[in-house]
């Protein structure tokens, strides 16, 4: 019977972590918290594109040939409101804790936990099937946005964008996919670890508060300590306190994905970080291609992706060693 | 018991959790089509027994087989033929009772059609015809835990496995699903494994019971030939009296051949307790009327599977565990 004990389990069809996800799906989409932070998006998106509308005009008029000016409408500040790529990236994290703060925990007080994991499933497909699920989810909300403003972009701006632009929005869309994972990832971690679903939600929201809101803030204050500003720098300590900033700074993912979504917006940017006055002495102002602009934010979408899976993994480890009773 | 394969087996099953053993050294045995019923006072380890058996906790020692195979090498297998019903079941409560058996189904791989059909017989089965379509959330505790049945049911398991089924419900709903589990037995051929830690509930429908305190297996077997093993050792008889026994009764009482102790109760002064050599019912009764004094009650503890369980509690821990 176990004569083998090589033989290894094949799972049947289809995969448990399917079941669970399709589930895990239908749940949220039917779940007040998809409608609210639809809600909370659509409104800021409307906003911000009625006021990146009139912007682009004025824009447009005097620069007609303005490389990549479709993507301008992402990224357009209004004279109050900041763009779109801005508010995003701001709520991006929001989305990633909503979809994930409870994902084990609210199996445990519900009592089906010990049921769920006591269906011939393995016990990771219970932590795969919800992550898939929440990333899902994401996923949806972000393209339902991105194409409503493209959409309101095409018919207050009358242009449509070429083929390098779109190129330009997908590889955005997937670098704010990976910027909602590393959120979800770290609640789906916090929902393992915390046993009250309360807690998870107050703690996500406590760190995206500080990698958001405080983050440069602190980065600040932490760079004069290390790298203190006389009252007239030299320019080498002018520069050093501002390399000490912008590595401080990329300890936030927020800053990552800050960076890239820059570069890859913005063809003209040649480079996530600062450019020395002599650097840019006679360089000839021209965009860069979408493979060099790529080239340029690789570091960032790779540490990005690094979080994901870093968050993912931790959250897998910490559910596979749990007791399934406690 | 010679012949047949046991359907749930354990040789040396221990768990450690840090320097607590919260099962240590069980052997059990557990025959096909039987109702066994693992007693013992919460903590004694029944639930982590249950969670070795189903490959969803890894035992520190010793090993467990199910319907053959080993849990912890082949825990889909075994969590595909044994029906689960955790201790305080729980589901989705936004899904109703029949979309809750859905995704059990579906977990189970059963095709559409089959699980529908086989959902609504079971829903029929415990009496959850009419509340199928509500969400859980609306669902009494004894509801749920009938739900909780029809759950483990709806793989049309070989072993089934209930932890604590009858916690927290109203008698007559205990007597509902008492007669669920014996059904399981009698009508689908099942092994039904369930752990209480109230004897008298589960008594009438277990074919054994094992005594399970403080992580040991301390006695097994029919409910009766427990009861007799016991009946050999010292018995104690309960009196209750009226009030205004003389005070004379405790040194007539005493003196009784074979009588070892009487004791008066510190709280209630009318109730007497007697521990003797062997039953002494009737010469009691009969010092008592002789007395003239008005017999309440006369009754002998032993009898009760709760006495069982308190005397091997007092045995177990005597023992210096």
């Amino acid at each position: 019977m176990d004569a083998d004990p090589r033989a290894v389990e094949r799972s049947p069809r289809p995969a448990g972590w399917r079941i669970v996800a399709s589930k895990e799906l239908a749940d949220h989409l039917l779940s007040v918290r998809l409608l609210v932070l639809l809600l909370l998006m659509g409104l800021a998106a409307v906003g911000i594109v009625y006021a990146a509308t009139g912007r682009i005009r004025e824009i447009a008029e005097d620069a007609s040939g303005t490389p990549a000016l479709f993507i301008r409408f992402f990224t357009a500040e209004g004279e109050r409101l900041p763009s779109l790529l801005t508010i995003v990236g701001f709520l991006v994290p929001l989305l990633g804790i909503a979809f994930g703060f409870d994902a084990v925990s609210s199996e445990r007080s519900q009592g089906t936990l010990a049921r769920l994991v006591s269906q011939p499933i393995r016990r990771d497909d219970v932590v795969n099937g919800k992550f898939v699920a929440g990333l899902a989810v994401i996923a949806a909300v972000l393209l339902a946005l991105a194409l409503v403003v493209a959409g309101v972009g095409i018919l207050r701006l009358g242009i449509v964008p070429s083929l390098e632009e779109v190129a330009r929005l997908l590889a955005w869309f997937v670098l704010t996919l990976a910027y909602a994972g590393v959120w979800l990832g770290l609640a789906t971690l916090l929902s393992v670890v915390l046993r009250r679903a309360a807690t998870a939600a107050l703690v996500g929201v406590a760190a995206w508060l500080v990698l958001t809101l405080f983050s440069n803030l602190l980065v600040g204050l932490v760079a004069d300590v290390v790298a203190p500003l006389p009252r007239e720098p030299t320019f080498e300590e002018a520069l050093n306190h501002a390399r000490w900033e912008q590595w401080l700074g990329r300890v936030s993912p927020q800053t990552l994905y800050e960076e890239a979504t820059i570069v890859l917006l913005n063809p003209e940017v040649r480079t996530a970080g600062f450019l020395l006055p002599q650097q840019v002495d006679r360089a000839v102002p021209t965009p860069l291609p979408l493979d060099q602009s790529l080239l340029v934010v690789w570091p960032q979408a790779v540490t990005l992706v690094a979080l994901v899976v870093a968050w993912f993994a931790a959250a897998y480890v910490a559910f596979m060693r749990q007791e399934v009773r406690a | 018991m010679a012949g047949q394969a046991p359907a749930v087996e354990a040789r040396g099953l221990t768990k450690r959790y840090g320097d607590t053993l919260a099962v240590d050294r069980l052997d059990l045995s557990i025959r096909p089509g039987e109702i066994f019923g693992l007693l013992g006072p919460n903590g004694a380890g029944k639930t982590t027994t249950i969670l070795m058996l189903l490959g969803l906790s890894e035992p520190s020692a010793g090993e467990a087989r199910v319907l053959g195979m080993d849990p912890v090498r082949r825990p889909l297998e075994v969590k595909r033929r044994v029906g689960y019903v955790p201790d305080d079941v729980g589901f989705y409560g936004s899904l109703t009772g029949r979309e809750n058996l859905r995704y059990t189904a579906r977990l189970n791989r059963l095709p559409a059609r089959e699980a529908e059909e086989r959902i609504d017989h079971l829903l029929d089965e415990v009496g959850l015809a009419e509340a199928a379509d509500r969400p859980v959330e609306t669902y009494s505790r004894g509801m749920r835990q009938r739900l909780g049945i029809a759950d483990a049911l709806v793989k049309e398991p070989e072993v089934a496995i209930l932890d604590e089924p009858t916690v927290g419900i109203d008698p007559e709903g205990v007597a509902e699903i008492l007669e669920l589990i014996r059904g399981l037995a009698r009508d689908r051929g099942a092994t039904v494994l369930l752990s209480s830690h109230l004897l008298h509930q589960v008594r009438s429908i277990c074919d054994r019971v094992g005594i399970f305190i403080g992580g040991r297996l301390v006695a097994h077997g029919p409910v009766p030939e427990l009861a007799e093993r016991l009946a050999v050792g010292p018995v104690t008889i309960e009196v209750g009296v009226g009030d205004g026994a003389p005070v004379e009764l405790h040194e007539r009482l005493g003196s009784l051949p074979g009588v070892r102790e009487v004791v008066r109760d510190a709280r209630e002064p009318g109730r007497w307790r007697l521990v003797a050599e062997q039953d002494l019912r009737p010469a009691v009764a009969e010092t008592l009327v002789r007395s003239g004094v008005p017999i309440r009650h006369l009754h002998r503890l032993e009898d009760e599977l709760d006495e069982i369980y308190r005397r091997y509690f007092r045995e177990a821990v005597g023992d210096g565990r």
